[in-house]
C-alpha cells in the first residue's frame, strides 16, 4: 500500500466516522434514552480529555501538590464555575500555571 | 459567551463562530507546528504531510500515523489504528445530528468534513444554548470549522516548512483544557450532567492506560449511562 492511498484511506474513514449519525439519523429514528443520552456527550468527552491533561500531564501520574497543572485546572474550574466567562477562566489557569510552575522548580 | 447579543442572520451567526473559536487556535497551532516537525523527523515528503493536514484533518490520528511511519509499521496496522483514535468523532456527530436535520446534503457533508474536537466543543455549546435561539446555527459552526481549518493548515505548513516557532516554555497547549474547562463548567447546571462529568473525569483517569483513545470513548460511555441513569430517578 502506496503512502498517498494510506492518507486518503485515512482522510475518507475519518470523514465517515464524522458523517456516521449525521447521516443516520436523517433515515432512522434513535430511540428515546439515546436521544436523551446525547445531551451529556459534550459534558462527558470535554471532561474526559481536560482531566488527564491535568491529572497526569504527558501520560505520567504526579502528586497532587506538586503537579501545577492540577493546581491551575481546579483554580481554571472554580473561576470557571464563578465568572462563566471563557477569557476569565483562560488567563486565571495560565497565571497560576506559570506561577505555579515557577514556585514548585 | 456570556454575551446576549442576539445573532441571528447568516452572517453575524459566522463571524460569531469565527470569533468563538479564536481563543482555540492559542492551543492548537502549537500542536500543528508539532505535527510538521514530528512529520519531517519521520522523513515523510512534504507534500503528504501537508496533504495530510487537509484530508485527514484529524490531530491525534496525524499524529500517531506520523509516529508510526518513522518506526515502519505496516501501513494497514496505522490505517487502523487511526481509524481507532478517531472513533470519538461518531459521538461529536451524533451529538450534531439533531440539529443538522433541516439541512442539504452538501452542508451536513460540509460541516462533517470540519468536525475537529476544537470545532465540536464550539458550536455544541452555541447548540445548545437556548438562551440565544436561532435558525441559522450551521453558519456558527461553518464559522468555527474554516476558522480551525485554516489555523490547522497553516501552523502545520509552518512546523514543515519553518520548524517550531512558538517556544517550547511556554505551555500553550495548556490552554486547550483551559478552555473545555470553561465550555463544560457552566453546564453542569443539573445533578445528572454534573454526576455525567465527574464520573466521566474519573474513569479518563483510570482507563488512561488504554491504547488509541479508547479511555475516552469508555469514560464517555459510562459518563453519558450514568447521566441518563439519574434523570431518570
Amino acid at each position: 500500500m502506496p503512502l498517498w492511498l494510506l492518507i486518503i484511506g485515512l482522510g475518507l474513514a475519518t470523514f465517515l466516522t464524522r458523517l456516521s449519525f449525521i447521516w443516520l439519523f436523517q433515515h432512522w429514528q434513535p430511540p428515546e434514552w439515546l436521544k436523551r443520552s446525547l445531551r451529556f456527550v459534550p459534558v462527558t468527552v470535554l471532561t474526559a480529555i481536560a482531566i488527564p491533561e491535568l491529572l497526569l500531564p504527558g501520560g505520567d501520574w504526579m502528586v497532587p501538590f506538586a503537579n501545577p497543572r492540577l493546581i491551575a485546572g481546579v483554580v481554571a474550574i472554580l473561576v470557571a464555575w464563578r465568572s462563566r466567562s471563557m477569557l476569565l477562566t483562560i488567563l486565571a489557569g495560565m497565571a497560576v500555571l506559570l506561577a505555579a510552575s515557577a514556585l514548585l522548580l | 459567551m456570556g454575551e446576549l447579543k442576539s445573532a441571528s442572520s447568516p452572517s453575524s451567526e459566522f463571524w460569531l463562530g469565527v470569533r468563538d473559536e479564536l481563543p482555540l487556535l492559542l492551543g492548537v497551532a502549537p500542536f500543528g507546528m508539532i505535527y510538521g516537525v514530528l512529520a519531517m523527523a519521520a522523513s515523510l515528503p512534504l507534500g503528504i504531510s501537508q496533504a495530510m493536514s487537509s484530508i485527514v484533518f484529524a490531530g491525534s490520528a496525524q499524529f500517531i500515523t506520523v509516529q508510526l511511519l518513522g518506526s515502519g509499521v505496516p501501513l494497514l496496522i496505522i490505517f487502523l489504528t487511526g481509524v481507532v483514535v478517531n472513533l470519538r468523532h461518531a459521538l461529536y456527530s451524533a451529538s450534531v445530528a439533531p440539529y443538522l436535520q433541516h439541512l442539504s446534503p452538501a452542508w451536513r457533508a460540509g460541516l462533517a468534513y470540519l468536525l475537529t474536537d476544537e470545532a465540536y466543543a464550539v458550536a455544541i455549546n452555541h447548540y445548545s444554548d437556548e438562551t440565544r435561539p436561532g435558525k441559522h446555527k450551521h453558519w456558527y459552526f461553518l464559522g468555527a470549522g474554516i476558522t480551525l481549518w485554516t489555523c490547522w493548515q497553516l501552523s502545520s505548513a509552518l512546523g514543515i516548512f519553518v520548524g517550531q516557532v512558538v517556544p517550547a516554555d511556554l505551555p500553550l497547549e495548556f490552554t486547550l483544557p483551559l478552555i473545555f474547562i470553561a465550555l463544560v463548567v457552566p453546564n453542569l447546571r443539573d445533578r445528572a450532567a454534573a454526576a455525567a462529568a465527574i464520573v466521566a473525569g474519573l474513569v479518563s483517569v483510570l482507563a488512561f492506560g488504554l491504547p488509541y483513545k479508547l479511555g475516552l470513548l469508555l469514560a464517555a460511555a459510562v459518563g453519558m449511562g450514568v447521566g441518563l441513569w439519574l434523570e431518570k430517578k
